[in-house]
This record gives structure tokens, C-alpha cells and sequence, in this order.
């Protein structure tokens, strides 16, 4: 059998024992939360709290989708929802366009966009947050859908992946299209974007990911409950002063939190890997 | 790297650009333009009008004890996060690169935490060590140790620091369990007929042959606990307890919109900036070299 020469050593057993072991150390913390979410209040605030799942499972959840502390989770739910959509794609639908324009086109001043996309690589929405949310806020674009997404949406990332995919798209496609007489709309939709659709598949599954997790830029953009991401949201279900938190309720939240973005990323793994390791090139 | 063949077109590729170059430059280069401005300048305290000061803002900085203890606490955090999460990912790759059969089934058990946000993480986290009602907190007590993150600097940044690393772990398995597969068999067979032990080879073939993963790994790993983990300690600590768990970017946060120090948030978005770039630049040297190997 090829592979076993090099099996010497530490015996198959312990290799196992230790995959479980580091597996089992990194779902302890979503066990407890999820036994948290099934059971009632009072369990929690008389400490240690039960080892096993409560019966109160519909209980909470149900309290939480409909009524949540400040917003109802639902509501959260359709919020973080919009935004994560609204950012995947339009960062694919304006970083294909610029990548195709970069790629395909020959004009003046061609580098210095390349260049100018290319700085914003550089650039987090952590580090300059104070003035970006000024510009939001300028526009007017507090507590609203677009002041949410627009800011996060332009990508360098994105464009640059592109751009790498149309490099190795051979030029003979190009030359066939003219022959046959299709001008640069016509080559885009009926070939280029054909082609593009793992490539958009796998990056849509890494930025909706990314769009459903934020957490500071929604955090100041939107002040109104109704508007809350459940990402942001769940900070704000914590009580201020000596309140005790509603525990069940809160974990609840925070399952449902992860649930889109885990569900994602199990039953899509192919193209999540894919995405991440094009992302990162 | 160019295309030979291109299409002819004046107007459609400027329209094409547009709604890329406009988010950009509304959003990326007039909002870092801003911080710069403002760097410059420190506002009355009824914002009515500002002063100029040159870089007053930055020798501000440099001579404040709490941004440079923001610093050490950055530097601190940051090497923590990075060896807790590559170190626990390198460990389970190796475990798993071991398997022949079924490592598809521990791969999966295994990436799920990467889509996990920061901050559900820390919620998840400040839970079982909360000191009133957490699961590890009671127990830890019952066995006779005190855990209190809310006063104790030491455990603050340990929780914090477990919490940022949890869900990273993920990641860096995916990218060193491909750095693994990556080694030709026949090297790592001809050393083990040559008798040399598991460890043996590990260190002196694997680990050399998977320095590139590394590196890179060490790169993002910094970036992520720099830059991203806003959420985590926003979640658990709020930066406490007194700024022992403030990084650069909490402080950025903290400064501009609880303090309303505006100036002095600018200024330090301009380091920060500097900080990305110097980044940036490693990570470019890198993948330069990634070509010619």
C-alpha cells in the first residue's frame, strides 16, 4: 500500500484521538450556547448551568424571532440578509466591469485607475472609520439599506481576481468573436461571463460571508432598532447597569447569527476553498 | 502581463470604470483624505472651528502613555493570536495529513468557525467565562481559582485572545493541510526508509518545505488580529478593563466616537494607515518572491 512506509511512528490511534480532541475543543463553546438556548432563565442565573439541552428550545427561539430585547430577530435576520446580498453583489458587479474595462481596453489613463483600485486594497473601513461615517452621514445615509452596503462595496480584491481570470481566457475567443462581427457588449454577456461563473460563484460565497459579518460600520450606521444587523444587533440585547442578560434568549440570537454564514460554508465547501485561496492570492 | 488583442472603444471602458472609480474615491480617497486633513488640525471644544497644528496631533501621540501602552497591547495581542491559532492549525493539519481516509469528514468538522463573525465569537466566549453565570468561570472557581476578566488584566487578554484565535484556527488548517498535501510523498517516504523518526523528518523536511505557507500565514494572521478583531474585543471587554485590552483600532473607535477627540482619532487613522501599507508591502515582497521559487 503506497503511504504507509512513513506510518511509523506515532501510532494511527493518537492521530485520531488528537483530530477529536482539538475537534471537540473547538465545538465546546457552540454546545454550551446551544444548551443555553433550551433552557430557562432562572437555570442560567443559579449558576453552574445544566451539562444537557433543557426542553424550552421552542420556548426561546420563538421569543427571540418574534420579539428578540430591542428588535425581533427576524427582522435582524432580513437586515443582515440585504446587506450581506447587497454587498456580494455589487462588489462582483462593479469589479467585473472595471477588471473587464482594465483587461480588455486600451485607453489613456488605463494605469492610473489600475493603481487607484489597487490603493484601496490597503485601506480597511477600520482604520478610517471616523471621516467615512462622516461622508455617510452627510449623505444622508443613516439607518438606510445604502448607507450600509455602499461604503463596503467597492473592492480591490475582487477586481484583481478578475483580472487574473481574464489574463488566461486565450485570445483566440476574442479574435473568433470580432470575426463572427460581436463588439464588446455581445463578447462580455454571451462568452466572458459564461465563462466567469465559478469564479463568481466561489467569490459570492466569501463576500457574502464577509457583508454578513460586519460589525462596526453597521454598528454606527444604523441607530434605529429596526434597522440592526443580528451581527450588531446581539451587543445590543445586553443590558447596561447590573441587569442580568437574558442568556437564552441571547444565545438563541447568536446561533441564528451563524447559522446563514456556517451553512454556507458546509454545504458549499468546494467553492468557499476556492474562493478563499483565489482571495488570497 | 497584456491581452494582444483588444477592443476599440473611447467611451465604454470610462463607463465601465465608473461605478467602481466613484465608490472609490466617494468612500476609500476622500474619507482617507479627511483623516489626513484632520490629523492636522485640533477642533474646539464646540466644534466650531479648528486650529491648525501641524503634526501637533502626531508628537501628541508619540509622547501619549496610553497610545504607546496601545502599542504594546497591539504587539502583545497580535503575536498571541498569531502562535495560538498557527501553532493549534499546524498541530491538526499534520494530524490530519496523516489520514488517508476520512480527512474529508475532519476538514469539514473543522472550517465551519471561519464563517463565524468576530463578534458572535466574543459573545460566545464572554458567555462560558462570564463571572456570574459562565460554565468555565463556575468550575474554574469551584477548583479554586478566581477568574474575574472584568478586573484582571492578565485574563482579560487571554480571553481575548482565545476568542480572536478560535475561529482563525480554521483558516490556517485549510491552508496548511494544502501546504502539506502539497509535498511530494516520495521525499517524506525516502527519508522514513532511511529510518529517520516522525518528529525527525518533521522538522528537519516538513516544516522547512511549508515556509512559504507559514509566512504567509504569518502575514494574514497579523493583518486579521490587527484589523479585525474589532468585534471580539468590543463584545468582551470594551477595550477594559483600564485600556488593557485596547489595540490600535479600539483606540481609533474609542477616541473618535466616544471621546470625541477627533483629531487626535485622525492622527492615529494615519498611522494605522502607514501600518496597512508597511504591511501591504511585506506581503507583495512575498508573493514577488512566491514567482521565483
Amino acid at each position: 500500500m503506497s503511504g504507509m512506509v512513513e506510518k511509523r511512528g506515532i501510532g494511527t490511534w493518537l492521530t485520531h484521538l488528537s483530530l477529536i480532541a482539538g475537534i471537540a475543543a473547538i465545538c465546546f463553546p457552540i454546545y454550551v450556547a446551544f444548551v443555553a438556548s433550551t433552557v430557562t432563565q432562572p437555570e442560567i442565573a443559579r449558576p453552574p448551568m445544566p451539562l444537557l439541552p433543557g426542553s424550552h428550545f421552542l420556548e426561546n427561539y420563538g421569543t427571540a424571532l418574534s420579539q428578540g430585547i430591542n428588535s425581533p430577530v427576524w427582522l435582524m435576520l432580513m437586515n443582515s440578509s440585504i446587506m450581506a446580498l447587497g454587498i456580494a453583489i455589487g462588489k462582483i458587479a462593479i469589479s467585473i466591469l472595471s477588471a473587464y474595462a482594465i483587461v480588455y481596453f486600451r485607453f489613456p489613463f488605463r494605469m492610473v485607475f489600475f493603481w487607484l483600485i489597487f490603493l484601496t486594497l490597503m485601506l480597511p473601513v477600520e482604520v478610517r472609520i471616523v471621516p467615512t461615517y462622516e461622508v455617510a452621514a452627510g449623505f444622508g445615509m443613516l439607518n438606510s439599506y445604502s448607507g450600509l452596503i455602499l461604503p463596503l462595496i467597492a473592492s480591490a480584491t475582487a477586481t484583481f481576481l478578475f483580472r487574473q481570470f481574464f489574463l488566461t481566457v486565450p485570445d483566440e475567443l476574442i479574435e473568433a468573436a470580432r470575426v463572427d462581427g460581436a463588439g464588446p457588449i455581445r463578447f462580455f454577456i454571451d462568452i466572458l461571463l459564461p465563462m466567469s461563473r465559478t469564479n463568481i460563484a466561489a467569490l459570492f460565497v466569501i463576500l457574502f460571508i464577509y457583508g454578513w459579518n460586519q460589525y462596526l460600520w453597521p454598528l454606527l450606521i444604523t441607530t434605529k432598532p429596526e434597522m440592526n444587523t443580528i451581527v450588531m444587533g446581539i451587543k445590543q440585547m445586553f443590558p447596561s447597569g447590573d441587569d442580568v442578560a437574558e442568556w437564552p434568549v441571547i444565545m438563541a440570537t447568536a446561533l441564528m447569527a451563524m447559522l446563514p454564514p456556517v451553512a454556507v460554508v458546509v454545504f458549499m465547501q468546494g467553492l468557499f476553498v476556492k474562493g478563499l485561496v483565489d482571495t488570497e492570492k | 502581463m497584456q491581452k494582444r488583442v483588444v477592443f476599440n472603444n473611447r467611451l465604454l471602458p470610462y463607463a465601465l470604470l465608473a461605478p467602481q472609480i466613484l465608490v472609490t474615491a466617494v468612500f476609500f480617497f476622500w474619507p482617507a483624505g479627511q483623516a489626513i486633513y484632520q490629523s492636522a488640525f485640533i477642533p474646539d471644544p464646540f466644534g466650531l472651528k479648528s486650529q491648525f497644528v501641524g503634526f501637533g496631533n502626531f508628537e501628541f501621540l508619540f509622547s501619549d502613555p496610553y497610545y504607546l501602552a496601545s502599542f504594546q497591547t497591539t504587539a502583545v495581542f497580535s503575536a498571541a493570536v498569531t502562535l495560538l491559532s498557527m501553532g493549534a492549525a499546524l498541530w491538526l493539519a499534520v494530524m490530519a495529513d496523516r489520514i488517508i481516509k476520512g480527512s474529508g469528514a475532519y476538514r469539514t468538522l473543522l472550517i465551519w468557525p471561519y464563517a463565524v463573525a468576530p463578534a458572535i465569537a466574543g459573545v460566545l466566549w464572554l458567555f462560558m467565562f462570564n463571572p456570574n453565570v459562565g460554565l468555565v468561570a463556575w468550575y474554574l472557581n469551584a477548583i479554586g481559582y478566581d477568574w474575574n476578566h472584568v478586573l484582571n488584566d492578565g485574563e482579560a487578554m487571554g480571553l481575548v485572545v482565545v476568542a480572536s484565535a478560535w475561529r482563525q484556527i480554521s483558516y490556517n488548517f485549510l491552508f496548511f493541510l494544502a501546504g502539506l498535501q502539497a509535498i511530494p510523498r516520495s521525499v517524506i517516504e525516502a527519508a522514513a526508509i532511511d529510518g529517520a523518526s516522525f518528529w525527525k523528518r518533521f522538522w528537519t523536511i516538513v516544516f522547512p518545505l511549508l515556509s512559504p505557507t507559514t509566512f504567509f500565514l504569518l502575514v494574514v494572521n497579523i493583518v486579521y488580529a490587527f484589523f479585525e478583531t474589532f468585534g471580539v474585543i468590543h463584545t468582551i471587554t470594551g477595550g477594559g478593563p483600564q485600556q488593557a485590552t485596547t489595540i490600535l483600532v479600539y483606540k481609533v473607535y474609542a477616541d473618535g466616537f466616544v471621546g470625541q477627540d477627533l483629531g487626535s482619532s485622525a492622527a492615529q487613522s494615519v498611522v494605522l494607515l502607514v501600518v496597512v501599507g508597511l504591511l501591504t508591502v511585506v506581503q507583495f515582497r512575498y508573493v514577488e518572491r512566491k514567482v521565483h521559487y
